[in-house]
């Protein structure tokens, strides 16, 4: 067996061990069902509810790649223009830094207030929570230019444009596609907390009413359907990062 | 300061003068001097090494050649005008190869047609014609061109410099600074580059200005030797290397050649004891 085989069937294995451990663990000491489902009743619930859980599960999905794609961008502007200035980069880092360090739950409310309950702050939260680590990343790659690459484009006379098109872009990528990852699993969690707190729709809010009577597989097969969205969604971009990145892991292209 | 005279027959006015050129850095009691006023002219097609210890100011000429930083006192003329008046065409090399990794060796080589006038109106035009030719028959010449479409970190450092040289030259420049451009390399490696530099150097009108630690390479290499002392920098001694071309690894070893280094080292270390 390669060692890449043997990696991918360990780290299968041990996500199954894992089920099969909460399954036997609730059989042995008789866990009730209202306290903790089987994971045998979590799919059992996954299928009896396939309709009613859909539209949610589609209205999350909405939600939070609506909410990342305007954090990407306004992220990814920010960024180019921290990582590109000096003065940029002091005069905004500390009031980044600020906003960054509230509970982007807190904020839940305000938005309520500003725009009602419903959609429209499951994308805000979903948007705000994934911002910073875009801008802390983007910025990094480009700041972090290497001062001899650097004095060879100003040698070449290049403009500050061409210094950031041909070299600090390219360069952030790697670092933006990195953050990229760790930013479409928060934004699931930006718009979920927003829909459990307000809105009538989404897997969150299904998870509220499914506890509020009690049907505990219903609101487990809701994580289960968070983490199949957020692992799906992971994936994608990992895929996409080879492509695009491919160099930064010294894979030939 | 001396000015020995130069090998070729000095023109009329030489490519880039430095005229009582200072650079200060910082200011008030905390100001350190890099380079007292310091003069030194070179001619077109002139090859000079600046040789000295490190910290004497030797990457601040070159960055003043290149436009990098301006003089805290003194001027600079191109061509008999002050530098800045017109574009001059710069090609750089560092010790690090600072090739850009999401790119092939090719597109790394191509890349100052694309930034540098009158080249980059045209990038679009020629990038896949004539372009391309030129760096292929650049990376031809040195002995790359099988690796034209590799990435640069699956080539050896020496390849690595190798393309680095190939950009700095593509673009046709008037003045190539390399700022200890194989000083990361082993000795045979280096020599081996040493060989590929003098060649692309002789078959051109390009001037070099080549900061480096080696003596070995300054003599091997240049028309003319400065030596620095150390900070606050300024030049000790400016002689001629007048050694035949093409030079070979084994003229290195021959008693005038091993003269002259001997001469330069005792000119370093008497002055690095002074300082001390």
């Amino acid at each position: 067996m390669s060692p890449d085989l043997r990696r991918r069937f360990a780290s299968a294995a041990l996500i199954v061990g894992v089920f099969v451990f909460w399954e036997l663990a609730c059989l042995v000491f008789g866990i009730s069902s209202l306290i903790l489902p089987r994971p045998s009743e979590i799919v059992g619930a996954l299928i009896e509810y396939a309709h009613g859980i859909w539209p949610h599960a589609a209205q999350t999905l909405y939600t939070t790649l609506t909410g990342f794609a305007f954090g990407v961008m306004i992220g990814l502007a920010l960024g180019v223009l921290i990582g590109s200035s000096r003065l940029a980069y002091d005069t905004a880092y500390p009031l980044l830094v600020g906003i960054s360090s509230i509970p982007k739950v807190a904020v839940v409310p305000i938005f309520v207030l500003w725009f009602g309950a419903g959609t429209v702050p499951a994308i805000l939260t979903a948007m705000i929570i994934c911002i910073f680590p875009i801008v802390v990343n983007v910025a990094t790659g480009i700041a972090t230019v290497e001062p001899e690459l650097e004095d060879v484009m100003k040698s070449m006379k290049a403009t500050k444009l061409d210094i950031l098109w041909n070299v600090g872009l390219p360069r952030a990528m790697p670092y933006f596609f990195a953050s990229l990852k760790v930013s479409v699993t928060l934004a699931f969690v930006g718009s979920v907390v927003a829909e459990t707190v307000a809105s009538n729709r989404g897997v969150g809010n299904m998870m509220m009413i499914a506890s509020s009577s009690f049907n505990v597989p219903l609101v487990f097969a809701g994580l289960f359907v968070l983490a199949a969205l957020g692992v799906s969604l992971y994936v994608i971009f990992s895929l996409i990062e080879r492509r695009v990145v491919g160099w930064a892991m010294r894979k030939a292209i | 300061m001396m000015l020995e005279k130069n090998l070729k027959p000095a023109t009329v006015e030489p490519l880039i003068r430095f005229d009582r050129v200072a650079v200060t850095y910082g200011g008030g009691a905390e100001a350190t001097e890099a380079l007292t006023p310091t003069s030194l002219s070179v001619p077109e097609g002139d090859f000079v090494a600046l040789v000295g210890p490190s910290g004497c100011g030797k990457s601040t000429i070159l960055k003043l050649a290149a436009e990098l930083m301006k003089p805290s006192a003194g001027d600079i003329y191109f061509g008999g005008r002050e530098l800045g008046a017109k574009p001059v065409r710069v090609g750089m090399a560092f010790q690090s190869s600072t090739l850009l990794p999401w790119m092939s060796i090719r597109d790394n080589v191509m890349l100052p047609l694309k930034i540098v006038p009158p080249f980059r109106g045209q990038w679009r035009r020629k990038r896949g014609g004539e372009f391309r030719d030129r760096a292929d028959a650049l990376l031809e010449k040195t002995g790359l061109i099988d690796f034209a479409d590799k990435q640069p970190w699956q080539l050896s450092g020496g390849m690595q410099q190798r393309a680095n040289l190939c950009r700095a030259l593509i673009h046709d420049p008037d003045l190539l600074l390399l700022d200890e451009p194989f000083g990361a390399l082993d000795q045979f490696t280096r020599e081996e580059l040493w060989g590929t530099l003098q060649e692309l150097w002789m078959e051109r009108t390009v001037t070099v200005l080549l900061v480096t630690h080696d003596l070995r390479e300054a003599a091997f290499l240049a028309n003319r030797i400065c030596v620095m002392s150390p900070r606050p920098g300024r030049i000790l001694e400016d002689r001629a290397a007048d050694f035949p071309r093409p030079r070979t690894i084994d003229m290195t070893f021959e008693p005038d050649f091993a003269a002259v280094i001997q001469r330069l080292r005792g000119l370093i270390v008497h002055s690095r004891e002074g300082a001390r």
